[in-house]
């Protein structure tokens, strides 16, 4: 059975432009020990997704009724604050992007540490601390006893996104959700954060549901990946097989679209136009107005989730009508705004 | 060919104040002694960590920070010494392009006036012609010419970058000075913006400056890549050269750290232990040899400082370790030098 299972998620913020439907029936499950990785542009509803599995979501957002937040047996979307509260950051926990504002910059890491154990009445004043600082030596602080004394001004990102990792895991949560975790710093810190993710992975078998935009971080880091557009889930598929054999057309773009290293090209391929907003996503498939294989029968219906293989879904009418992928074309929305894709 | 811009010795340091005289008591040295060309027609990528001094190197070549030390010559001029009347003139030459889309557009003016002021400013046209060539420049970016009447507010990060392109380009500039340009994009609207870069600096024989984190951008992007690290250039190759055969310790940790959109490619990397040290308080000798994993690092690299040397045709590095080098051996044991240099390129990726 799956540690985490999520069943047609819509979160909705009632704004003054409308209706914006930022999480609009997203349905996945997570595992135990397992590493998912949840990608997309801003806008996907992807961090959204994230703030709603913690119901930390805010009005005029709330989390529609009829969603299901299974975790270990229990509806998220349905108890109450309080045990909510009781699980937060014990059974399930965030590391978010910022590690600057995710700390108190009044406290030091110590205390923030061990606040999180006394929160959760987890042991004495003395108890928590020792708790803590060992947390801040399994995340690779040095001299953890002296440096916990210490404030967050005081230490460099990369030091302080890691006390932002012990918070989330000195209660030894069993899912942590990473939101953006190392888009902040740079790209040597990066390399020893996903390191010490995966290594703490592997020794505490806790799940992780990472949340990026950076393609190439999943591809080193998770085993499954979930693609988001226009507050769905387009594609689902085992990591190998994503990059290998993408199957939606904003997949491939997005996979296209990327510069890599030690990848000679003369021209990047673009995905023409802009993500819509939340307010008025595109009838029919929310993608036909920038994809380039897109027919009259993708601005009418509205595409399910298609089996493609083993694990592998995909939100696009090309799975069941496969010949059509080799009628490639200038999207809709290159011919609307004037927008020029192609080379001149 | 003699090069359009030419930047040496460039420094910036800044004080540091204590006190309530404010007396300097130390200095950060954000820029230290900079040297490099960029020919016409030429993308030169800046690249390196946050703090290692690139972005101040593209605000002193502006003169939007004011050098310490070091000469900025372009065209033959050298712009440090110039005066603000003759400066101003010369910036119609030179152009800047920033990294975030929303606070480098006035939201209080029309795009059509932001592209216009530019021309107002150079007297190049006024009038009827200045609506047609800021017409022009719209289609240029791949905006459409109606958008002129909007405000900033209703367009999307790609379409400011391409509005903040189009104002760039109205003074026909020969040079522009790009810092981060794309790091605030979304990656499908980031090739956009790219590709768009590229036509216009086919079409026109533009010269960038381009300054930024990514890696992977500038290997696409960059026709040379200088590598900044703690205020220094530690390499400077051609593109192609750089990300085939790093030689500085420092851009072969950096170039294997970047996550590569593969599950297939096993990864070796070079991990650097600790973080960038203080640029208040660099390391005496190599600034990198801290956290340099070459494996004849001794104590020669804690005293001497390494020279930015041709170690390869065009393939510069600042290593003393990485034959060949002109700080002979009997130098290096004098310095305390007890390993004598040796090649060493690590093999970080493979298929």
């Amino acid at each position: 059975m799956s540690l985490l299972s999520v069943h047609d998620l819509r979160t909705y913020f009632y704004t003054d432009n409308g209706l914006a439907r930022a999480v609009d029936g997203v349905s996945f499950e997570i595992g135990a020990g397992e590493t998912v990785g949840l990608v997309g542009e801003s806008g996907c509803g992807k961090s959204v997704t994230a703030l709603s599995l913690l119901r930390l979501v805010r009005p005029p957002g709330r989390i529609e009724p009829g969603s299901q937040i299974i975790f270990d047996g229990t509806d998220l979307a349905t108890i109450d604050e309080k045990s909510m509260r009781a699980l937060r950051g014990a059974r399930i926990s965030m590391v978010f992007q910022e590690p600057m504002t995710a700390l108190n910059p009044v406290f030091t890491i110590g205390d923030q540490v061990a606040e999180v154990v006394r929160v959760h009445h987890a042991g004495s004043k003395r108890e928590a601390w020792d708790r803590a600082v060992q947390m801040l030596e399994t995340v690779g602080i040095p001299s953890p006893a002296q440096r916990a004394h210490e404030y967050p001004h005081q230490l460099s990102g990369g030091m302080r996104q890691r006390v932002v990792i012990a918070m989330a895991l000195v209660m030894s949560p069993a899912l942590v959700i990473a939101d953006e975790p190392t888009t902040a710093l740079d790209v040597t810190i990066q390399a020893q954060i996903l390191e010490l993710l995966r290594e703490l992975q592997q020794r505490l078998g806790t799940s992780i549901l990472l949340i990026t935009h950076d393609l190439g971080v999943v591809a080193e880091t998770v085993s499954r990946v979930i693609v988001m557009y226009g507050g769905e889930i387009v594609e689902e598929a085992p990591v190998r097989e994503l990059f290998a054999q993408a199957h939606h057309p904003y997949t491939e773009g997005l996979l296209n679209a990327m510069p890599q290293v030690g990848h000679e090209r003369e021209r990047l391929a673009t995905i023409p136009g802009t993500v819509p907003p939340p307010t008025s996503w595109p009838k029919g498939c929310r993608f036909h107005d920038r994809c380039p294989y897109a027919w009259d029968r993708c601005a009418a219906e509205h595409p399910p989730l298609y089996q493609i293989g083993t694990g592998h879904t995909s939100r696009c009418h090309l799975a069941d009508e496969p010949q059509r992928r080799a009628e490639k074309h200038e999207p809709l929305v290159a011919t609307l705004t004037g927008e020029r894709s192609a080379s001149r | 060919m003699s090069a359009l811009l030419s930047v040496r010795g460039l420094t910036k340091h800044f004080p540091i104040k204590k006190g309530v005289f404010g007396r300097p008591a130390g200095f950060v040295r954000a820029v230290d002694g900079v040297s490099f060309d960029v020919m016409p027609g030429e993308t030169l990528g800046l690249v390196g960590e946050s703090g290692c001094g690139k972005s101040t190197t593209g605000r002193m070549i502006l003169r939007l920070t004011e050098p310490t030390a070091g000469s900025v010559e372009f065209d033959g001029i050298n712009l440090v010494t110039l005066d603000s009347k003759a400066m101003r003139k010369l910036r119609r030459k030179i152009q800047v392009m920033f990294q975030d889309p929303f606070s480098s557009l006035n939201p209080r003016m029309t795009v059509g006036a932001i592209i216009r002021e530019g021309l107002t400013i150079h007297r190049i046209a006024e009038g009827a012609a200045a609506d047609a060539r800021v017409r022009q420049l719209l289609d240029e970016v791949g905006l459409r010419a109606e958008y002129m009447s909007r405000y900033p507010h209703e367009f999307s990060g790609g379409q400011r970058q391409r509005i903040g392109i189009a104002r760039a380009l109205a003074v026909e500039p020969a040079f522009i000075v790009c810092d981060e340009p794309v790091s605030a994009l979304d990656v499908s609207v980031q090739a956009q913006v790219i590709n768009l870069m590229q036509d216009l600096q086919r079409d026109r024989g533009l010269a960038y400056l381009f300054i930024a984190h990514d890696l992977s951008v500038v290997e696409h992007i960059a026709d040379r890549v200088a590598v900044m690290y703690l205020g220094k250039i530690v390499e400077l190759a051609t593109a192609a050269d750089l990300y085939r055969e790093p030689l500085m310790p420092y851009t072969q940790a950096l170039l294997s750290a970047v996550p590569i959109a593969n599950p297939d490619v096993k990864k070796t990397r070079v991990m650097l232990q600790g973080d960038v040290p203080s640029p208040a308080n660099p390391p005496s000798g190599c600034v990198f040899h801290p956290r340099c994993q070459h494996p004849a690092k001794d104590a020669a690299c804690t005293e001497i400082v390494p020279p930015l040397e041709e170690k390869a045709p065009g393939h510069w590095v600042a290593c003393i370790k990485q034959p060949p080098t002109g700080v002979e051996w009997g130098v290096q044991q004098a310095a305390g030098g007890t390993k004598p240099p040796t090649r060493y390129l690590p093999v970080v990726a493979s298929a």
